[in-house]
């Protein structure tokens, strides 16, 4: 069975499924970013299968678009965990449940 | 395309992002954080796009992936324990990866079946980039610029 | 000329007033100016009353008036007005006289009194009000000067105010005079809404003339009826007389001047001056209001006659003596001799004063007494005093020849003896002066004659600012006579118009001698009676009054003024005193109870307000606040602060929005 559009589709949206479970469900601040790259790379992921598939046109877009989305992802990743760790640096925790000084 | 190929892939990515998702202990999901990226990279060549796949990989991996090892064990006073899965989030995953594969396979448009093409060259992304995408080039780099002086401030010692 | 008077008529009374309101404002200390003043506040009187005098000597019923209108009020306008007549200016003469005398007696006899100015401000007062009384052409302003005169005489019966007894009568003289006085007003009002007119004599419309005295109709009888009340209250006749005893608790000037000559007079004045109304359709010179005033008049005069017999303060006797003269001057009036009226008032007017100067005289030189069994041989002590007071006496008895009270009391008897009705008054009246002239005697005896006892041990003379004065009423009391004489009836020509001549021969006629006899009567029994009281020596105070030795269930009668004031007290007053207290307790419980309950439904309302305020509207906003706090931290749950709620949150958003997305497609 060649794999169309659509396997690569599923299998993307599985992937950001898993990224946004991982990011509800774990109480490391860690985790969380470990989710929010897996959504991020399932994005990318759609990019390139949906520029794979198109119809015939040489234009490299859609590597482009993945290639800036994953740079920016990094960049991204590096300030999220610079703040997890000035967090820890002043509460000692990556627990996010306890980390609720903004409760109302 | 090779369908063989698709499918062990996507076993291998999937299987290591829920693992990342779900492991206890937190260097067992960061490395397989890392392995999930490299099944992402490998989907990549699949669909033969060769550069962005190896710079996922270098990136991804090589940094990222690098990164967070380093935060786990500079945040590592006492351990996390999990007690036990957090339903509510799976339940929204689950109705998510739902509404989106229901919504994927009514789409009629989407089944189509790769076609050959030339594969991307470099020079080509790289001339690609130099004339007509310079402008998100030059904005990247200083949004990149930028994170690395927030997160060097961010993370600096205060003064006593 | 007499225009101009007319016109200027009104400043006869206004000297005397303005000297009053100046003497007011004067000081305690200034004595001797007040006195001056008023005195020559009545010279001036009395010289223009000379001079208004003047014309009115022309006869044929001379009579000018000057009107003038006093307000409007819509279309009507209320007119006053001075008239000037014999009859007017007679009685200005008279009162301006006696006035004089008598204020320059005060000067003496008021002169350790310390509220001496006031005196004299009160006695000008009166004085004005009484000369605008006479000269008024209009019954609203006789009525206005009559209640100032009245005003006066309580102001000056009080004069002792520190005295309460003088207080009560003065009290007791304007209530009583006040009742007459409605009387009087009830028949201006009933005549003005009659005749449309108050005004007497107005060109032809006035309500004495004929024109005006058609309209009245039959309401004239009650009409006049209701004018003789107030004449009869101002006049003390019976039943109105009780205040005028106790007016001697005024100083005796007052009493002179006032309940003897003058004020008292003004009831007479008033049934002479509004004669015609009485007199309108009369049948043969009777009618039903002048036989009331005729029957009223009798009993007056007998009854006080009575009384007078047997009193025993100087004082009392006079009084009840006015009482009785009055009586007979209305009994004249009545009986149509209105001339023969007036005559007497103005001889009474001479030697009633004499007399009461004279008594005040005595009691000056007696140092205060006033009880006449207390006094007595003050021929020997007060010969000037004596003398005088004889000469009043005879007047008053009516001795005819020299005095001229024996001319008026014969002319008296005479047109009361042709009088058509009946001859009981005129027996009566007979009865009348020989009660007269006993009881003067009697009082001439005690005071004068016999032999001295306690109060007059120590009597002397009063000195001559009192004695002048009593000469000169004296000598008018003769002289009077002159012109009253049926000889030459010029007094009466005078007063009724008619012209007169000297005819001796006239004065010898049936009631000359039949007057005479009754006068000689009344000095002989009562010389006789009291022929002992004056004989012995010591203390007589405790002494019986022969009258009261031989009968004295009636002396006892007599002296306590046949028990009417006592009457009066237990009804009247009596029920005065009854409304009053119910008219308190109605006001008190009644009238008060409904303000103070309605504060109670005020409070009770605020009760109602104050419950509701703080149950209802307090706890409704003390609920809603807490509620509002209830839901604020209901809300505020949802900013939980933990980041995987807000993820979770986020996501869901996310998926719903998918779903949106998807089924929209």
């Amino acid at each position: 069975m060649t794999p169309t559009l659509q396997s690569f589709l599923i299998i993307s949206a599985a992937l950001f499924s898993i990224g946004l479970l991982a990011a509800l469900s774990r109480r490391h601040a860690i985790f969380i970013l470990i989710g929010i790259e897996l959504m991020l790379a399932a994005a990318n992921l759609n990019f390139i299968a949906f520029w794979r598939f198109r119809p015939q046109q040489e234009s490299p877009v859609g590597v482009l678009i993945a290639l800036f989305s994953i740079a920016i992802a990094a960049g991204e990743a590096a300030v999220g965990l610079a703040l997890v760790i000035a967090v820890y640096r002043h509460y000692r925790t990556t627990n996010v449940d306890q980390l609720d000084q903004l409760k109302g | 395309m090779n369908s063989a190929a698709f499918v062990l892939i996507s076993i291998l990515t999937l299987g290591a992002a829920l693992a990342a998702a779900t492991l206890r202990k937190l260097m067992h999901a960061a490395l397989c954080f890392a392995l999930t990226f490299g099944g992402l990279a490998m989907f990549f060549l699949l669909l033969g796009a060769e550069f962005v796949g190896l710079a996922l990989v270098f990136i991804y991996v090589g940094a990222v992936a690098v990164l967070i090892v380093f935060t786990i064990l500079l945040t590592r006073r006492d351990a996390v324990k999990e007690r036990r899965v957090h339903w509510a989030g799976a339940v929204i995953a689950v109705v998510a990866f739902g509404t989106l594969a229901w919504s994927i396979l009514r789409t009629e448009s989407v089944s189509v079946v790769a076609h050959r093409m030339p594969s991307l060259t470099v020079g080509r992304i790289g001339e690609a980039l130099m004339t007509g995408y310079v402008w998100p080039l030059q904005c990247t780099g200083l949004l990149l610029t930028a994170a690395l002086i927030g997160a060097l401030v961010l993370v600096m010692e205060e003064k006593q | 000329m007499s225009r101009s008077i007319i016109d200027h008529l009104w400043l006869v009374p206004a000297a005397p007033f303005v000297v009053s309101l100046v003497i007011l404002s004067l000081a305690n200390s200034l004595r001797k100016s007040a006195a001056a003043l008023a005195v020559a506040g009545q010279l001036a009187a009395l010289g223009m009353s000379a001079v208004a005098f003047l014309p009115t000597l022309r006869g044929d019923g001379f009579r000018a008036t000057h009107n003038f209108a006093w307000f409007a009020f819509g279309e009507q306008t209320l007119r006053l007005g001075f008239m000037l007549d014999p009859l007017g200016a007679a009685m200005l003469l008279m009162i301006c006289v006696v006035g004089l005398c008598i204020f320059v007696f005060s000067v003496g006899y008021m002169a350790k009194d310390k509220n001496f100015v006031r005196f004299f401000a009160y006695l000008s007062f009166f004085s004005g009000a009484m000369l605008g009384l006479v000269i008024a052409n209009s019954l609203l302003l006789l009525f206005i000067f009559w209640e100032l005169v009245g005003l006066a005489s309580y102001l000056l019966i009080g004069f002792w105010i520190e005295r309460p007894g003088a207080a009560e009568a003065a009290k007791k003289a304007f209530i009583t005079t006040r009742i007459g006085d409605m009387g009087f007003f009830l028949g201006l009002l009933w005549l003005y809404d009659r005749s449309g007119t108050l005004l007497f004599y107005d060109g032809g419309r006035g309500c004495l003339e004929p024109a005006g005295l058609a309209m009245l109709g039959g309401s004239a009888t009650l009409i006049a009826l209701l004018i003789f009340f107030g004449a009869a209250g101002k006049s003390g006749q019976f039943p109105l007389h009780v205040w005028l005893p106790d007016a001697m608790e005024g100083p005796t000037p007052v009493s002179a001047l006032i309940h003897a000559a003058t004020m008292v007079a003004a009831g007479v004045f008033l049934v002479a001056r509004v004669y015609p109304l009485f007199s309108l359709g009369a049948l043969n010179g009777v009618t039903p209001s002048l036989t009331v005033v005729v029957w009223v008049g009798v009993t007056t005069a007998l009854m006080a006659a009575l009384i007078a017999i047997a009193q025993t303060d100087i004082k009392r006797v006079l009084a009840y003596s006015t009482v009785s003269q009055l009586g007979l001057m209305m009994v004249s009036l009545g009986v149509g001799g209105v001339a023969a009226g007036i005559m007497h008032l103005l001889a009474h007017g001479f030697f009633k004063a004499l007399l009461f100067l004279g008594a005040g005289s005595v009691i000056h030189g007696c140092h205060g007494e006033q009880d006449i069994r207390k006094m007595g041989g003050l021929r020997r002590s007060m010969p000037a005093t004596f003398a005088t007071y004889a000469v009043g006496m005879m007047a008053l008895s009516g001795v005819p020849l020299f005095f001229s009270g024996g001319w008026t009391k014969e002319e008296m008897l005479h047109v009361a003896a042709n009088w058509p009705r009946s001859r009981a008054p005129y027996y009566l009246i007979a009865i009348g002066v020989i009660l007269t002239a006993l009881y003067m005697t009697r009082q001439v005896i005690y005071v004068f004659l016999g032999s001295r006892r306690a109060a007059a041990e120590h009597a002397h003379e009063s000195p001559p600012v009192m004695t002048v004065p009593l000469v000169a009423l004296a000598f008018c009391s003769v002289f009077f006579g002159v012109v009253l004489t049926p000889a030459w009836p010029w007094l009466h020509g005078y007063l009724t118009g008619e012209s007169v001549r000297f005819d001796p021969a006239r004065l010898i006629q049936p009631m000359f001698f039949i007057s005479l006899s009754l006068v000689a009567a009344g000095i002989g029994l009562g010389a006789w009676m009291y022929r002992k009281a004056g004989a012995q020596d010591g203390d007589r105070a405790a002494e019986i009054d022969p009258l009261e030795y031989a009968q004295p269930a009636l002396f006892r009668f007599l002296a306590n003024r046949m028990w009417i004031d006592e009457l009066y007290g237990r009804t009247i007053v009596a029920f005065a005193w009854a409304s009053a207290r119910m008219s308190d307790w109605l006001d008190r419980r009644f009238w008060d109870g409904l303000p103070r309950g309605l504060g109670a439904v005020g409070r009770l309302l605020s009760i109602f307000a104050t419950g509701v305020d703080e149950r209802g509207i307090n706890a409704g906003v003390d609920e809603t606040t807490v509620g509002a706090r209830g839901l604020g931290r209901l809300l505020s749950l949802a900013q939980a602060g933990r980041i995987r709620v807000y993820l979770g949150v986020l996501a869901l958003g996310a998926v719903a929005l998918l779903l949106l997305y998807a089924w929209l497609a």
